[in-house]
């Protein structure tokens, strides 16, 4: 139970909540994704969204923003439970869905919940951990959901 | 309708569009990190180099966005787009480097007219991104919703 203690399993962990701005909106779509519905609000009405809506992986990259910003409480959680773990590079995402536009002005809740691991063979001391990550809107509905396969040490 | 040259119609399965180059650079890969995903690898050369992605490596969501931005370039902001309502899989296969050159490529694996809308299409493609030594550094499935050009018309 240890490990499975020390990786949270099974545990939703809330990472935070973001409002998302038409300004911060339109930056990450001007650099990565500037489809006229993620940039100009005229174009937004027009389109299928109605209105202006971030684009996906600035959604999926706010994720990544409070899920950084809780990594030190996650690891200091681990060492309640023996030796802290650490946190390494992600290897893939699967099942990532786009369920409902983030609009301007939503505040939207990140979490994540570690639901298994398994050694990696080629790095002694690496787990590879899945977990099941949600982005929700104040009334509960899921806007969003991914999951992430990480590595993971845990000695 | 749509005046885009990229229609439902012209994404024929089996049809591979390329991706043109595009060189990533550190400071890019640093601004991101610094505010998506500040872990110490994707910020500081020393950090990178003594984590298992072996220098100053990209978080895989900038990848993600690098990689959104290629095909908004390719042929997504001429096509009659209307978002995605999610991707399937996503793999991280080798870690993007600072001064690294893309290169990708899309095929599409198939199509369908949507039975709700019939204006509306469902295109799934295959994405690959390869580095400047043709090396597979990130893949991913998706599918993309499309306009028809000619609703109605067999598709």
């Amino acid at each position: 139970m240890s490990l499975d203690q020390r990786l949270a399993i099974g545990e939703t962990i809330v990472l935070g909540s973001h409002t998302f701005g038409a300004e911060e909106i339109k930056a990450f779509a001007a650099k990565f994704d500037p489809q006229r519905f993620h940039l100009d609000e005229e174009a937004a009405k027009a389109s299928v969204f109605g209105r202006l809506c971030a684009s996906g992986w600035h959604t999926i990259s706010t994720w990544m923003k409070y899920n950084a910003a809780a990594m030190p409480a996650i690891i200091e959680r681990s060492r309640a439970f023996g030796e802290a773990i650490e946190f390494g590079p992600a290897a893939g995402i699967r099942d990532l869905k786009w369920l409902k536009p983030v609009y301007v002005g939503d505040t939207i809740t990140f979490t994540r919940k570690a639901l298994g691991h398994r050694p990696l063979a080629s790095r002694p001391g690496w787990r590879m951990v899945t977990m099941e990550n949600e982005a929700l809107a104040p009334d509960g509905t899921v806007v969003m959901r991914f999951s992430t396969m990480v590595l993971m040490k845990t000695g | 309708m749509t005046d885009k040259t990229w229609a439902y119609e012209d994404f024929e399965v089996g049809k591979v569009i390329d991706l043109p180059p595009r060189t990533v650079d550190a400071a890019e890969m640093v601004e991101f990190a610094a505010e998506f995903d500040p872990q110490p690898m994707h910020l500081d050369e020393e950090a990178g180099k003594a984590s298992i992605l072996g220098g100053l490596a990209a978080s895989g969501l900038f990848t993600a966005g690098i990689f959104m931005r290629m095909m908004c370039d390719a042929y997504l902001l001429d096509s009659s787009s209307q978002g995605s309502p999610g991707v399937d899989m996503l793999n991280f296969r080798k870690p993007l480097l600072a001064g690294d050159t893309l290169t990708g490529r899309t095929t599409v694996l198939s199509r369908r007219v949507s039975s709700s809308r019939p204006g509306l299409g469902f295109v799934s493609v295959r994405h690959e991104l390869f580095n400047q030594h043709g090396e597979l550094v990130c893949e991913m499935t998706n599918t993309g919703m499309f306009l028809l050009r000619n609703p109605g018309a067999a598709a």
